[in-house]
């Protein structure tokens, strides 16, 4: 086995997922044959080949730090589902 | 014929010579749409007053100036993953499932700047993932050539649409193959453009190095209209680039003798429906007919693509989709604690395909794996990098095969997500590569399911790859023939 059910929940819960029962251990051997798959890269010997990088004619885009929108706080928060005058209301942080 | 059968060229000329109107044209795109897709299933959202009321002004301004976009009053599909103010925008996920955008995608500007008439949005994978339309939370689109087969994905509702003139034509797109591989199964035109060509902002994110906005049309001539209407830098993204947009529509004529043309060797091999090799074969003698110069040639890391491309597009997606966590905008479930509303909302709002990717990407990027898979992954993302460039080195297009088999039936590859994954094994390593490929139909197979012939182009070479794809349907009809939709067999 590539990977556990123990490393399905451990991913779950860094991906902010909450998963039943089912969909653990469906995943755990969906992802598991997934895993396998990708194995084949290792067939691969790649330790002198630099890691892809986008064209270097989109490096480095610079403008100048100015204000080119219209804020407009209202059209925001009218699409949270909570909130509090000018505030998005989140449930307590804090105990 | 309906008008909503008519290109945008052709439609385009009418309009000018005063012989249609942009509302008449609307209208019939409507009564094709409530004729029709209740069974095929190719919209989510229709916007019929503000289609008029755009219809009525294009009127106006095709009145008054008569030289004009090539869009004025053309009536347009857009997928569900460009952003449209004030028009739900829900990318077939329930987590978006009531979200109405405060701006729009800059593509959708430049359509309604051109006087384009946005007729509503189309069905897709959630957050286009997928290859067949399946995965979209609403409803399954059907393929209107035979409405028990999948449409291909995740453009699924765009190339149904065009398809089956519920529009003139549609923009959607394309992150492993998600429209040239839907315009393959629905016997329709599909441009992936080059990475950087056009504007991504607005366009919700799934693999950012990947994503790329393009057109799926009726024929060629369309797509280098829309092209050239879409193309060109945006200050909002700056992976746009700063380079003139040609006249993609003007060059497509020109010829195309001694035009050399790849074929990879790696990419007709055993798991491709022979009906498919046969008929990509027949279009290349075609080629060949008129004057392309056909060499073999080879892409050596062909069979790493699929692998690749899961590595890096989950990971990116993992990234990307953590921004869905019900504060802000979307759905949102009640629960105790702020750790506890991010994981119910999240694992309420998104389908199954979506957590397996945001699972695989989590744990790909996670302390002890990165290495082991992110980063081999963009090594071996190199190599196949390289392989296209050593490859145009020699030729100047490279023609393969869109999709290894025609559309399958809805629910054949639901259970076996790896089985699905291999479907765009064709079109993925052209992402890895951020090169530009174009998907035109090149015949049908025995069950009179369209396929697909996939032109790969170098980076920023639209022109070329529109150029031979136009000699190719020029010189063959399959373009011009058109689903009947048998809705009587159901």
């Amino acid at each position: 086995m590539k990977i556990t059910i123990e490393e399905v929940e451990r991913v779950a819960v860094l991906a902010r997922l909450r998963l039943t029962a089912e969909e653990k251990s469906q995943l755990t051997q969906q992802l598991d044959d997934i895993l396998e798959y990708m194995e084949k890269l290792n067939q691969l010997e790649t330790t002198d080949v630099e890691p892809f990088t986008p064209a270097p004619d989109t490096a480095n885009v610079l403008r100048e730090d100015a204000v080119t929108n219209q804020p407009n706080p209202e059209a925001l928060l009218a699409r949270a589902p909570d909130r509090d005058g000018t505030f998005f209301k989140v449930p307590k942080i804090i105990e | 014929m309906s008008l909503a059968a008519l290109t945008i060229h052709d439609a385009g000329e009418k309009l000018r010579a005063g012989e249609i109107t942009s509302v008449e044209l609307t209208e019939a795109v409507f009564q094709r749409i409530a004729a029709t897709d209740e069974h095929l299933h190719a919209y989510l959202t229709l916007d019929r007053e503000a289609a008029l009321a755009q219809a009525h002004a294009a009127g106006a301004r095709l009145r008054t100036n008569d030289a004009g976009s090539p869009l004025l009053g053309i009536p347009m599909a857009l997928k569900d993953n460009f952003l449209t103010q004030g028009l739900r925008t829900t990318a077939a996920s329930k987590i978006l499932s009531a979200f109405v955008p405060p701006y729009d995608a800059t593509t959708v500007r430049r359509l309604r700047a051109a006087g384009a008439v946005i007729i509503g949005k189309t069905n897709l994978d959630e957050f286009a993932m997928g290859s067949s339309a399946e995965n979209s939370a609403f409803f399954s689109t059907r393929n209107p050539w035979n409405l028990d087969r999948i449409p291909g994905g995740s453009s699924g509702g765009s190339a149904a649409a065009v398809a089956s003139d519920l529009c003139l034509s549609a923009l959607g797109t394309d992150t492993g193959g998600s429209i040239r591989q839907p315009a393959a199964c629905c016997g329709v035109v599909g441009l992936k453009p080059t990475y950087g060509r056009v504007s991504r902002y607005g366009i919700i994110a799934f693999a950012s190095s990947m994503d790329q906005v393009g057109p799926i049309t009726k024929d060629v001539r369309d797509a280098a209209l829309l092209l050239e209407a879409i193309a060109g830098r945006d200050p909002a993204d700056s992976t746009s680039v700063d380079r003139p947009v040609p006249r993609y529509s003007d060059g497509l004529a020109d010829n195309i003798k001694g035009l050399r043309v790849g074929i990879p060797k790696e990419f007709f091999v055993a798991g491709m429906q022979a009906e498919v090799e046969q008929t990509v074969r027949l279009a290349i003698s075609e080629l060949e007919k008129n004057g392309a110069v056909i060499e073999e040639i080879s892409l050596p890391h062909t069979e790493y693509a699929v692998a690749v491309y899961y590595v890096v597009a989950t990971a990116e997606a993992s990234s990307n989709l953590a921004r869905y966590d019900g504060m802000r905008y979307g759905y949102r479930a009640d629960a105790k604690d702020l750790t506890e509303t991010y994981r119910i909302t999240r694992d309420e709002g998104f389908g199954a395909e979506v957590k397996r990717r945001i699972m695989l990407g989590t744990y790909a990027l996670s302390a002890g794996y990165y290495d082991a898979y992110y980063l081999k992954a963009q090594r071996v993302r190199t190599l196949i990098k390289r392989d296209f460039d050593e490859a145009f080195k020699r030729c100047d297009v490279i023609v393969t095969p869109t999709a290894p088999t025609t559309a399958f039936k809805l629910g054949a590859k639901t259970q076996d997500p790896l089985q699905m994954y291999l479907s765009d094994i064709y079109t993925i390593s052209i992402n890895l590569a951020g090169l530009p490929a174009i998907s035109v139909p090149c015949g049908f197979d025995g069950d009179g399911m369209p396929v697909g012939l996939q032109i790969i182009g170098n980076h920023f070479d639209e022109a070329t790859i529109l150029r031979l794809a136009h000699h190719y349907e020029q010189a063959t009809e399959w373009h011009k023939k058109k689903p009947k939709i048998k809705i009587e067999d159901r």
